[in-house]
């Protein structure tokens, strides 16, 4: 955990640094051809979706973890995780209503990606409300709740390429021409060099409290 | 005419009639256009909406992160000073 927390200045520049320069990148990257100018939000949309599903994974293996050994570190990772699931997942689903709005004509869809986004982003608030609300125990509880959700990230992913729908499918990223993918791959390093920050930051949060309780149970002793 | 014919007869006629005055009212509303604008939803303001929303949410939450482990470290910092100062007593 020391070590990890050694890193948090680094990552936190570098996302910063990259922060500063991604919208003159975004700015020069030239316009897509049916969407024009909306498109841009793609460089911050995509990325943020891609700290979810980040999230949500490391969620759900610091859980299983949690529920295979019982390590408390693991359940510090997974809470941290599941809230960084929800922080960067909110982006996600407010970032798009305005891109769709603009290139549907209609502000949400209930199309297979969409809804299933919204369950996953639901799932993770309520991990956080059992954590908050659920009393001793609920830890393992939430664990599974957590799994669950990280179990959803891989049909959200693919669910566009097998059902018909209005969202683009996962070959935009893999076809970007050069100029559009450079903005786009700072945008993405940046977003997870953030991730990693805030999430070293949040596990020590994490840990903390759970020294703070230990340290007041000793005090009544 | 029997009265049940009577009765179709007049009620047909009453449809059709219907039907014509409907037929008249909505073939006479429309006008032919002269000047359309292009009409469009600008996506500029959604645009810096969209960033807005993510730079004020990103900077909210690493600040108030930092505050509550601000918090959590100073109390721990305490109570294990008060720990502490138990144990030397």
């Amino acid at each position: 955990m020391k070590t990890a927390n050694r890193f948090v200045p680094f990552l936190m520049l570098g996302a910063a640094v990259m922060f500063a320069r991604a919208p003159f990148m975004i700015h020069d990257a030239p316009m897509e051809s049916t969407m024009g100018l909306i498109q841009k939000i793609f460089y911050f949309h995509v990325p943020a979706a891609s700290a979810t599903f980040l999230a949500a994974a490391v969620c759900g293996i610091a859980s299983a973890l949690f529920l295979w050994r019982r390590n408390p570190a693991a359940d510090h990772v997974a809470v941290s995780a599941a809230e960084l699931a929800v922080v960067f997942g909110i982006i996600v689903l407010a970032t798009g209503p305005l891109w769709a709005r603009k290139a549907w004509g209609i502000w949400w869809q209930w199309d297979v990606r969409l809804t299933m986004t919204l369950v996953m982003w639901m799932v993770f608030v309520a991990y956080l409300l059992l954590r908050r609300f659920g009393g001793p125990g609920s830890e393992v509880l939430a664990a599974a709740v957590g799994l669950f959700g990280m179990a959803l990230v891989p049909f959200i992913y693919i669910s566009v390429n097998y059902w018909r729908t209005i969202h683009p499918t996962t070959n935009v990223v893999p076809s970007l021409p050069p100029e559009m993918a450079a903005p786009f791959w700072w945008s993405m390093l940046a977003f997870v060099l953030l991730f990693a920050a805030i999430l070293i930051v949040r596990v020590r949060l994490e840990s903390s409290r759970a020294a703070l309780e230990d340290a007041y149970a000793a005090l009544e002793d | 005419m029997s009265g049940f014919k009577r009765v179709m007869t007049a009620g047909v006629m009453v449809i059709v009639a219907s039907a014509a005055a409907l037929l008249a009212q909505t073939t006479s509303g429309f006008e032919p256009a002269t000047n359309i604008g292009k009409e469009s939803l600008p996506a500029g303001p959604l645009v810096y909406t969209a960033y807005a929303i993510v730079w004020l949410v990103l900077i909210g939450y690493v600040f108030m992160l930092w505050r509550r482990l601000d918090r959590v470290e100073k109390e721990l910092r305490e109570v294990a000073a008060r720990i502490g100062s138990g144990k030397r007593s």
